[in-house]
């Protein structure tokens, strides 16, 4: 208790001073008195939400408590992790592998989680790659990279990982249009409009193990896609995504790409492209594209390039796509828990477009078209609109919504959230935020049942907010109570960049499931060492396999002579602890990789290929004990050509010495 | 120790008696200390110090070796034991296992291996044993199975026939 009312009055006092200085007007209502008691979490207690907040440029994703706002975790999925290893160590090189060979680097912006019947299901996280087209899935039972699928006849992967309400697929819409794989790319840039198209791929989630695989892709214009939303309940078996640059402009897109008055919601039937799909009305597309898919028995990467997709042909198959007129540049495109309403955000719309699922279906029987689009009909605008909101402010980006009627749409170029009710298409509530924001996230605010108690804003900009770091500065996410009438801002927290997107699941569906250790018992990697005993340096050629152990707190072996300069030496790391949280690091100087952290019961590898002669330490890298400092040992390195024999040993005789 | 320290020791060890989890969503478990697992509650007041705390109050051992379980126990020694522990009385990071089964109880034993940090954190031999090695006993995950498994392979090594 008194540390609440400390924690209070901490912060009016902190407001009062802040609101002398020379802040943004509406300041200072933006934070409540009560803000301290309703985002702090007491030391010891658990958040009530986990928040998976995309890592933008950095390839990962980090998880956030909520409504602390504590770090909780950064997840390794595109880029590598020297920290773990991830992408380092030899059984984890494969996730990153693609067509291109191995990437390690890209560009996450969007996390979906799994669902079931509309609702969170707390199993998998997904996540996209913008640069090298790939989705990822996250094990929320691990927290691990399980799976990565490349994505062909695809560049920039942005309209992408929405879920349909029960997993069903996964989609990823190309954001820029280019020729397919099977054909000759080596054409003017300028012949855009003849050869340039749009793919949008449905990935398949295997609804007991969630493997990936792309069922079909649709071969759309070539037009930007930008975002998307399964439809649920009634609209379940369509799918909405957004597109600008209907222009179909290949340069200065800021410009070119700005002229229209509307762009499109492109409405697919996917139940109707299931249907062609079965009738055999794909085309087989040669391609190549990689599926990276981690085993936990072996705790190694398998990765394959595949060679072929199949493609449906959306100007051909005529009713599978209808583009829905929609001002302007439309960025979100987001629909409602009862599956009636889409909401458009025109990045450059004076007003927020909603559309009605059921004027939607009236228009397409009724054949209510303005013509078509590059072979695709265009619904009438007004045959498919529910109705505009008014003044929402400037730049509407995203919405999420709380299930009890009202939509929350982030405005980048005011800087605000604004709180509307969809029925009577009137505001009702704004908020600032500091500054910019991109997307929003209700937990739930995407499927048929959100949680109504906070909305998060993920804000580009973030100049006087915290200490000043240079001129690189971190982005932020906004938590605002949502509970009453208001919103209310309550917290405010630094985030890794860039925080595109974010999603929130009740912790409840997550945090029981998670896995503490790896068995030993089923480790089933092919250099593990089964005990301290099985311990062994094994030397084939110029490649030598160390069988290693680690336990609490030594390394066996911890001396290994008979090493060569140019060896390819291995480092087969098993931590051989069963307990939670006891993690063991390794690292050997000069290795020009990183370190390995081996979960319990896990093996993993470290490439290291000696450059001189000497005497090397390693050690172990992650405190484990009180005598953690004293986990090391040495690697002695001959010359090349040494015929010094391979010796190891722990304790007890020492390697003999020559 | 100083009679300050004692002061603040003492003074600490109210605050955390005063200082409860509350209810809700607080995690049951108290502080965790030097990477060791999580405490949990002695339930058990009328604790026997020969057979330690935890599960197995009451074990009956039958006089002659079942050789098929020992050998049981030795795979797993291999695997989840040996890096700390030698099979002669010479000590590695833990004890040596030889007359472990004669000096101590099969109860306390396999208390030890299956509720490894609610010993280690209050049965007074198993602190002793800390005092002298200073490395806590991973909490290796051992199933009952294993754990009497493992008993069977101690009294192999001890010459039970």
């Amino acid at each position: 208790m008194n540390v609440r009312i400390f924690m209070a009055s901490a912060v009016i006092l902190s407001g009062l001073c802040l609101f002398s200085g020379c802040k943004p007007k509406n300041m200072n209502n933006a934070v409540s008195a009560d803000a301290a008691t309703k985002a702090f979490v007491p030391p010891g207690q658990y958040d009530e939400f986990y928040n998976f907040v995309s890592g933008g440029f950095s390839g990962q994703m980090a998880v956030y408590g909520i409504p602390s706002g504590r770090l909780l975790r950064v997840i390794p999925v595109f880029s590598v992790d020297p920290e773990k290893g991830y992408g380092y160590a030899e059984e984890t090189k494969g996730m990153l592998n693609t067509s291109h060979g191995i990437v390690p680097w890209d560009d996450l912006h969007h996390p979906e989680l799994s669902q079931t019947n509309g609702e969170i299901d707390g199993r998998w996280v997904f996540g996209n790659a913008n640069n090298t087209p790939r989705v990822a899935r996250i094990d929320l039972t691990t927290f691990r990279t399980a799976e990565i699928i490349e994505l062909p006849n695809s560049a920039g992967n942005h309209s992408s990982p929405f879920a349909t309400e029960n997993t069903e697929y996964v989609v990823a819409g190309t954001r820029f249009s280019v020729p397919a794989d099977d054909v000759n790319g080596d054409i003017p840039i300028s012949t855009y409009k003849e050869n340039f198209k749009g793919y949008i791929s449905f990935i398949s989630v295997g609804k007991e193990d969630g493997a990936m695989d792309i069922a079909f892709q649709l071969q759309c214009p070539g037009v930007n896609f930008d975002l998307a939303r399964a439809g649920k309940a009634k609209s379940h078996g369509w799918f909405f995504f957004s597109c600008y640059n209907t222009e179909q402009a290949n340069t200065l897109l800021e410009v070119n790409a700005s002229q229209r008055d509307k762009d499109f919601i492109m409405a697919v039937n996917w139940k109707k492209a299931e249907e062609y799909l079965a009738a055999g009305k794909g085309r087989k597309v040669k391609t190549k594209y990689a599926h990276n898919k981690y085993d936990e028995n072996t705790h190694t990467a398998v990765s394959e390039i595949r060679e072929e997709v199949t493609v449906l042909d959306t100007r051909e198959l005529k009713d599978i796509c209808y583009f829905i007129p929609c001002p302007k540049s439309p960025h979100g495109c987001d629909v409602d828990p009862t599956g009636e309403y889409i909401v458009g955000s025109g990045k450059l719309a004076a007003v927020i477009p909603v559309f009605s699922f059921d004027k939607l279906q009236k228009a397409i029987s009724d054949q209510a078209f303005d013509g078509d689009f590059d072979g695709i009909p265009v619904v009438k605008y007004e045959a498919a609109l529910y109705g505009e909101v008014q003044k929402p402010g400037l730049g509407p980006l995203h919405t999420e919504f709380d299930g009890l009627g009202n939509a929350y749409t982030s405005f980048f170029v005011s800087s605000e959230v604004v709180k509307w009710n969809i029925q009577e298409l009137k505001v009702l509530d704004r908020a600032p935020t500091y500054y910019s924001v991109g997307h929003l996230c209700v937990p739930g605010g995407n499927t048929r049942k959100p949680s109504p108690k906070y909305v998060i804003a993920y804000n580009k900009i973030t100049k006087d907010r915290y200490l000043p770091t240079g001129p690189e500065l971190a982005q932020s996410a906004q938590l605002y109570d949502i509970s009453g009438d208001k919103m209310t801002l309550i917290n405010d927290f630094p985030t890794i960049g860039e925080p595109h997107y974010a999603q929130a699941a009740p912790a409840e569906l997550i945090k029981n499931n998670s896995v503490k250790i790896f068995k030993i018992d089923a480790n089933k990697h092919p250099y593990v060492a089964m005990g301290e005993p099985a311990a062994k340096v094994v030397r084939e050629g110029n490649q030598v396999h160390v069988y290693m152990t680690s336990i609490r707190s030594h390394f066996a072996p911890d001396n290994i002579e008979g090493i060569r300069v140019g060896d390819e030496v291995y480092f087969h790391v098993t931590n051989l602890e069963q307990d939670w949280d006891v993690p063991h690091g390794f690292a050997v100087k000069g290795a020009q990789n990183a370190e390995l952290l081996i979960m319990p019961g896990e093996t993993q590898t470290l490439k290291w290929i000696p450059d001189r002669v000497g005497i090397f330490p390693m050690y172990c890298t992650d405190f484990c004990s009180a005598l953690h400092q004293e986990m090391q040992g040495y690697v002695r390195v001959s010359p090349a050509g040494s015929n010094l024999p391979i010796a190891f040993s722990t304790g007890g005789s020492q390697p003999e010495s020559k | 120790m100083n009679a300050l320290t004692k002061l603040m020791l003492a003074s600490m060890s109210i605050m955390l008696m005063a200082c409860g989890p509350d209810a809700g969503n607080t995690p049951s478990a108290p502080p965790k200390t030097d990477a060791g697992g999580e405490n949990k509650t002695n339930e058990n007041p009328a604790h026997d110090p020969e057979r330690g705390i935890g599960k197995f109050q009451n074990v009956t051992i039958a006089p002659q070796l079942n050789a098929s379980l020992a050998a049981s126990g030795e795979k797993t020694f291999q695997v989840k034991c040996a890096s700390c522990h030698k099979l002669t009385d010479e000590k590695l990071v833990g004890p040596g296992w030889k007359g472990v089964s004669e000096r101590r109880k099969a109860e306390w034993i396999l208390n030890f291996m299956t509720n490894t940090d609610e010993m280690l954190n209050k049965d007074p031999a198993a602190q002793a044993q800390l005092e002298i090695c200073l490395v806590r006993m991973p909490n290796q995950s051992l199933t009952d199975d294993e754990a009497f498994s493992l008993y069977e392979f101690m009294r192999k090594n001890d010459g039970v026939k």
